[in-house]
């Protein structure tokens, strides 16, 4: 569903670009608003959450899928924890369909998907390594590491139960919005993936605005 | 070793077989190591078999479901399908299915869901025929290996299919008859975590208790028309990972 945000970038806290191929720390406060923006289109923004305050809770597509009812996400998902909490609320979307079955890209999974000699290109499990041990303060570890949404990636799933990768319905300037329901620590992988469509063969920056 | 109704070991290597009954309701953990074959059978039709998957070598590998079914282009597991780690390897195959679309994206009841549709957990009244939920079941044996709650990630729901519209709305399409089958051939030594406890979004008028039979064995070599190795090129870099993960022994 599409609905655009009433917030203007001029009175966010906080702004600021992320390139492909890198990672974005930063921790939010219940009741803050953080926009993801896909600033020139057909980029996925992987990411994760953790309830900043125990990071063993954690953003969890499984039960945020299974309490939706629905596999895509957008306006009007609540993002669920591993303990089925409410997390964070999407309150605007101007892209209209989210993944969070795709997973991210690995270089481990890289050799399966496409072939065992790509085990050295970049990838976004291994921005998130780096994240994890760049960042000692938030106690976050390889278990951490899990299960992610794809912000502006569309990987529709058939009637018939197969999995397919579409190209993005996104485009420059799309962005979605979240609204924190507990003190929130953001994990994002600017995904670098250049073996398939999820960013249009070509990684761009994506920016992050939060308003209190 | 002693034999009793539900459980049978047979002392000759070439030809063990283990069978034992797991209860509804239940949880189990094992060791099931490369070249054992896992029967699993829902005695009585309805049941749900919750099940994890880790290297008990280095537990912080263990089953993956994004990347299972990605790689697979498949949102379903069935025959010919491998079931991955996050670190490109296969834990083990799936080379035999009656059922024909188990769900691996709908995570396990937590006790709020059993309450609501069943009523409370209540040892002191119904004993082991108490209404379990998964997601403790998965907490209790996963304690035991010293790991907890951040630990549980996905896992997949044998003998459960949900299924996507148009629009991605997912329901509870299916349960398995009395009788179905699945059987999982392990390709790397695995350890095994598992409740029997229902689907997260079964809506039977009574809470499921359906007990699951399981047999080990030794699994059948592997041969090159292999349907799992052959299911897609992305199998055939699995098994050629977990080669590469075994390469000496």
């Amino acid at each position: 569903m599409i609905k655009e945000s009433q917030l203007k970038a001029k009175d966010a806290y906080f702004s600021e670009s992320v390139d492909a191929g890198d990672y974005f720390i930063y921790q939010i406060s219940a009741g803050d608003t953080i926009r993801i923006v896909d600033t020139e289109g057909n980029q996925a923004a992987d990411t994760l959450f953790y309830n900043a305050n125990d990071v063993s809770e954690r953003y969890s597509a499984m039960d945020t899928i299974r309490e939706q009812g629905a596999l895509y996400l957008t306006c009007d998902s609540m993002l669920k924890t591993n303990l089925n909490q409410d997390m964070l609320e999407i309150v605007a979307d101007t892209c209209g369909r989210h993944d969070t079955v795709g997973g991210a890209c690995a270089t481990e999974s890289n050799t399966v998907r496409y072939d065992l000699e790509k085990r050295c290109m970049h990838a976004c499990r291994d921005s998130w390594m780096l994240a994890i041990q760049e960042n000692e303060m938030y106690g976050l570890t390889k278990s951490d590491i899990t299960h992610n949404i794809n912000f502006f990636m569309n990987v529709p799933v058939t009637q018939e139960g197969k999995l397919t990768f579409e190209d993005g319905i996104s485009a420059p300037g799309k962005y979605v919005e979240l609204k924190a329901k507990m003190d929130t620590l953001v994990l994002i992988s600017n995904c670098p993936q250049l073996n398939n469509p999820c960013n249009g063969y070509n990684p761009t920056p994506i920016e992050v605005l939060v308003w209190s | 070793m002693s034999t009793t109704q539900n459980h049978t070991l047979n002392s000759i290597t070439q030809d063990q077989v283990y069978q034992t009954t797991i209860p509804g309701a239940s949880h189990w953990s094992t060791m099931i190591r490369k070249g054992t074959q896992l029967r699993l059978k829902d005695i009585e039709g309805g049941a749900n078999v919750g099940m994890l998957f880790f290297n008990p070598y280095q537990l912080s590998e263990k089953y993956n479901a994004p990347d299972t079914l990605k790689c697979q282009h498949t949102f379903k597991l069935t025959k010919g399908h491998c079931l991955y780690s996050e670190m490109g390897r296969i834990f083990c195959s799936v080379i035999d299915d009656s059922f024909g679309w188990h769900e691996t994206m709908c995570g396990t009841s937590h006790p709020e869901h059993i309450t609501e549709k069943w009523g409370q957990r209540d040892y002191q009244n119904h004993q082991n025929n108490w209404q379990q939920n998964g997601f403790d079941g998965f907490l209790v044996e996963l304690a035991k290996y010293d790991l907890y709650k951040q630990d549980l990630c996905s896992n997949v729901n044998w003998f459960s299919e949900v299924s996507a519209d148009v629009e991605g709305k997912l329901a509870l399409t299916r349960t398995s008859q009395a009788g179905d089958e699945v059987v999982l051939r392990f390709e790397m030594d695995t350890l095994v975590v598992l409740h029997t406890c229902p689907h997260p979004l079964s809506e039977v008028n009574e809470y499921p208790n359906k007990p699951v039979a399981i047999t080990l064995t030794q699994a059948e070599a592997m041969m090159q028309d292999d349907e799992c190795l052959n299911h897609c090129s992305e199998n055939r870099r699995g098994f050629e990972n977990n080669a590469l993960y075994h390469f000496g022994l």
